[in-house]
């Protein structure tokens, strides 16, 4: 203990002897670990919004795309327009897939994206043409006014339920957007409720109109571009699977679309976001590799300047091991430093960075930060350490 | 307490060979007060090297304390040279970057083992001794030559060993100061007991010792007094 001690104190003042240059040697590190933490931050933090997104869409769900899915050629989550590949579904499909006893509710999605005006107010946002039980998918809540229902889109009644942020960006407050008019694409729609901030920009930013009433002009074709099906409970699902794939079979060709569980369409979304990972943190590695060899060559520099001191402290006694862990240690917190600074300071962008992105610093991340600086402190500094161990006593000691 | 039998150190310079230590048996007893007397290039320091247990022999044994110590391993050499033996240089070879106090307490952070001794304590002591109580926080290049050489003197000391091994001692001093380390060396192997061997190139200096070893080209020539 006692020695470990000294170990310690020695490297601190020759840190606080050559300030810039321990400074510099560990800013290598530090911009190692700074980088891998900080991907990985990021790269978590997105992965987990996208995953908390699909969950609070709640369980028990199928959901219909065209083309072969996420993992084929044909997807690309929920933005597209319709014509991603594959064919569009319509009312036929809505109909047929209904009739599946083990299916609670079908929800399918027109989604465009468009301008609204209102008032002189102009703002971007998606028309989400969905049925009633889109907003139960969804988990989305009335804050002001109501939701549309049945009666709304049997009668294709032009309602709207805006998106939280939506309604207030463009009439201040949620409330005040009640009764209003909005105009997209030439056609006028009247608010009838403002749902409830979700935290989700695709929702919070909608414009949720009744499925029928985007027949006409803004969806001519009267298409899908994908149906959600929710299942009555969990040990149904694989026979509702397999029940909605053999419907579908009777009108489409087996590549035309994809039935995928909610579960597969996480995995695949993990699958993506861990090869992403890897990218990242090869990228990070290779930073703290550079930042490895400047610390070994200031090791290396230190040993040459300090060959008297080696010579003497060994000839009063100390082992070669004696010297050799009095290198060691100083690479080690040189890199541990280093790589603290590294993570000070990815914490403090992610502090930043969390207002307006889903980052978090990962406790595996900090770990693996503190063993892999550590790791490249012993590493790189193992051989300026044994070339100080073996210097011959009397040549380090009339080492001028 | 040390015995040379026949001991050589032969080295190579390029292609030519130095016979720095040439067959000499020598035998030092405990509580000598001896020096070792010889020009630049005579082979004194190499020899002042093997008896310190800095270097060892091509050829020849060396017993200490009856161990034969011409086999071991650089571990225990040092192990060895911590407890054995304590260094005073021409250069003074004290750390710069550490305190006087932390100078003298240095080998005892080396020892492997318990100390049967509170070294802060011990180095204050010794420190005292020499006057230097009121430097313990100084750093070496703040303070004197002479000064100095009563901190490697300490330093020497804190283990307790069994012989003082002074390379030119007084080499980078005037001659008042190196008077002054000449006595306090004097005074440590008369009171204390320690057997203190001083290596030199001046014959003034040789002359305080009881004991002079003369050594020329690697060879004990002549013993004087």
């Amino acid at each position: 203990m006692k020695t470990y001690k000294s170990l310690l104190k020695s490297a601190f003042d020759d840190f606080k002897r050559n300030k810039v240059r321990t400074f510099l040697t560990s800013l290598g590190i530090m911009v190692g670990v700074l980088s891998v933490v900080l991907l990985i931050a990021l790269g978590l933090g997105l992965k987990n919004y996208i995953q908390s997104q699909f969950e609070s869409m709640g369980a028990n769900l199928i959901m219909i795309l065209p083309g072969s899915g996420f993992t084929g050629e044909g997807g690309a989550g929920f933005g597209g327009q319709g014509t991603v590949g594959g064919v569009s579904f319509d009312e036929q499909d809505l109909n047929s897939l209904s009739r599946i006893s083990e299916i609670d509710y079908v929800v399918p999605i027109f989604m465009k994206g468009t301008s609204v005006e209102s008032a002189g107010t102009s703002k971007f946002g998606s028309v989400m043409g969905i049925n009633e039980d889109g907003f139960k998918l969804m988990n989305i809540e009335v804050e002001s006014g109501k939701l549309f229902g049945k009666s709304d889109l049997q009668g294709s009644s032009k309602v709207a339920v805006l998106g939280n942020t939506m309604a207030t960006d463009l009439f201040k407050e949620a409330a005040a957007a009640i009764g209003k008019t909005i105009r997209f694409e030439n056609q006028r729609y009247k608010v009838i409720g403002v749902s409830k901030k979700k935290g989700d920009r695709q929702v919070d930013t909608a414009i949720f109109v009744p499925y029928k009433a985007t027949y006409g002009s803004l969806n001519p074709d009267k298409k899908f571009w994908s149906i959600y099906l929710g299942i009555k409970s969990d040990d149904l699902i694989t026979i509702a699977r397999k029940k909605a794939e053999d419907t579908l079979l009777k009108r489409y060709n087996e590549d035309d679309f994809a039935v995928t569980e909610q579960s597969e369409l996480l995995s695949s979304i993990s699958q993506i976001f861990s090869i992403i990972n890897t990218v990242l943190i090869a990228i990070g590695s290779i930073s703290l590799f550079v930042g490895g060899i400047g610390i070994m060559n200031i090791m290396y520099a230190t040993v040459t300047e300090r060959t008297k001191e080696i010579g003497i402290r060994r000839a009063i006694g100390a082992t070669q091991k004696d010297v050799l862990l009095q290198f060691l240690t100083e690479s080690i917190v040189l890199s541990l430093l280093g790589g603290i600074a590294g993570l000070i300071v990815s914490a403090i962008i992610i502090w930043v960075v969390r207002f307006f992105f889903p980052a978090s610093l990962n406790p595996i991340a900090v770990l693996v930060a503190i063993v892999v600086s550590s790791a490249i402190g012993i590493l790189f500094g193992v051989f300026p350490a044994r070339r100080a161990a073996k210097l011959s006593p009397i040549d380090a000691i009339r080492y001028e | 307490m040390i015995n040379l039998n026949n001991v050589s150190k032969t080295y190579y310079l390029g292609e030519e060979k130095v016979i720095a230590v040439d067959n000499v048996t020598l035998k030092i007893k405990r509580g000598e007060y001896t020096s070792i007397l010889g020009s630049s290039g005579s082979g004194k320091s190499t020899l002042m090297h093997i008896i310190g247990l800095l270097d060892q022999p091509t050829e020849g044994r060396i017993h200490i304390n009856g161990k034969d110590i011409s086999r071991l391993s650089d571990d225990s050499l040092s192990i060895l040279r911590n407890k054995f033996v304590g260094f005073v240089f021409q250069q003074f070879n004290l750390i710069n970057k550490l305190t006087v106090l932390e100078n003298v307490v240095l080998p005892a952070t080396y020892f492997k083992g318990r100390l049967d001794f509170d070294p802060i304590k011990k180095a204050n002591g010794l420190l005292s001794k020499f006057g230097m109580g009121d430097r313990l926080n100084f750093y070496p290049n703040k303070i004197s030559g002479g000064q100095q050489q009563k901190v490697a003197i300490a330093r020497s000391l804190i283990m307790s060993p069994d012989l003082i091994l002074a390379d030119e001692p007084t080499g980078n001093l005037d001659s008042k100061t190196g008077n002054e380390i000449l006595d306090i060396l004097e005074d440590l192997n008369k009171n204390t007991g320690v057997t203190v061997i001083i290596v030199t190139h001046e014959k003034e200096v040789a002359d305080r010792t009881k004991r002079q070893i003369y050594i020329k080209d690697g060879k004990v020539v002549g013993k004087y007094k």
